[in-house]
């Protein structure tokens, strides 16, 4: 049962404050138009959101080495899926 | 998310056991939604001018008001796994409920987009941005409602008293489960609604 430094309720308001702010920003973002820069920029944003999730809401941060690899173990089979996938599509 | 374990293991070894589960499920899910989001990646690369014409056809303006619902709702599910950490069970049981009463008004919010896009005649069989959308969205909704069958039976539990300070695993990985179908909205709404 890991905990985090300091107060959770605390954490976990400011977590959803950065959220909050962080969806503004892509919303807003993506009213202009920045080509292909569009997917970047929301892609970061959801990526720096999802992070905020696992390692504070999902208490990520504080886990185990075991409980890291059971975390990321479906991220690296997913990047082998999209690349192969992609690798077949693009160059065939 | 079993009560049994705790009969023959030390207590946090089975709530160790209990998280490594369901990071295992949550794997699986990951491997689920990751197929659709390959498919989805592949087609956009393939038909860019067809997906950005037609994912300006959803309301944004919705989307974004159902991220804002969803982030609510992980933020009321951390404060009620935090209320029975210092025993509170009916402050768990509130806020619990509140995170179910913002998973029924997502899902309202998604009645009513597929309502108007319906109306606009686009159907899951009208294009390939479309057939994405209403298959992500709908495998998406699909988890929000196991979600509030799941919380709503940690709501029973602790309202059965079995809940407290010591034991809250259900809880705990109910919450897990629940941050993760935020996790997978905070993809889907840039993806579908932003850059289409």
């Amino acid at each position: 049962m890991a905990h985090g430094t300091g107060n959770p309720r605390r954490t976990g308001i400011a977590v959803f404050v950065a959220l909050l702010l962080l969806t503004a920003v892509t919303v807003l973002v993506s009213y202009v138009d920045l080509g292909l820069w569009n997917v970047v920029v929301a892609l970061l944003i959801a990526s720096a959101k999802a992070s905020l999730v696992a390692l504070f809401f999902m208490h990520l941060k504080g886990e185990s080495r075991l409980v890291w690899g059971f975390a990321l173990f479906p991220i690296v089979f997913l990047s082998l899926i999209l690349i192969g996938t992609l690798a077949d599509t693009m160059l065939r | 998310m079993s009560g049994h374990t705790d009969e023959h293991a030390d207590p946090a070894v089975a709530f160790e056991a209990a998280k490594l589960g369901v990071w295992t499920f949550l794997a699986t899910e990951v491997l689920l939604f990751g197929a659709l989001f390959t498919a989805y990646t592949v087609f956009r690369m393939k038909y860019p001018e067809m997906f950005r014409v037609e994912h300006a056809k959803l309301d944004r303006v919705l989307g974004a008001a159902n991220t804002v619902v969803l982030i609510t709702s992980s933020l009321m599910v951390v404060l009620g796994v935090d209320a029975i950490k210092r025993g509170k069970a009916r402050l768990l049981e509130a806020y619990f409920g509140a995170t179910i009463f913002l998973a029924s008004v997502f899902l309202c919010v998604k009645y009513i987009e597929w309502t108007k896009e319906f109306h606009h005649g686009n159907f899951p069989g009208t294009n390939l941005f479309f057939s994405l959308y209403f298959m992500l969205t709908g495998l998406h909704g699909i988890h929000v409602l196991f979600g509030m069958g799941v919380l709503s039976y940690v709501i029973v539990l602790s309202r059965r008293g079995r809940l407290s300070e010591a034991w809250y695993t259900p809880a705990e990985m109910s919450g897990l489960y629940w941050h993760f179908v935020d996790l997978v909205w905070i993809y889907l709404f840039p993806l579908l609604y932003l850059v289409g």
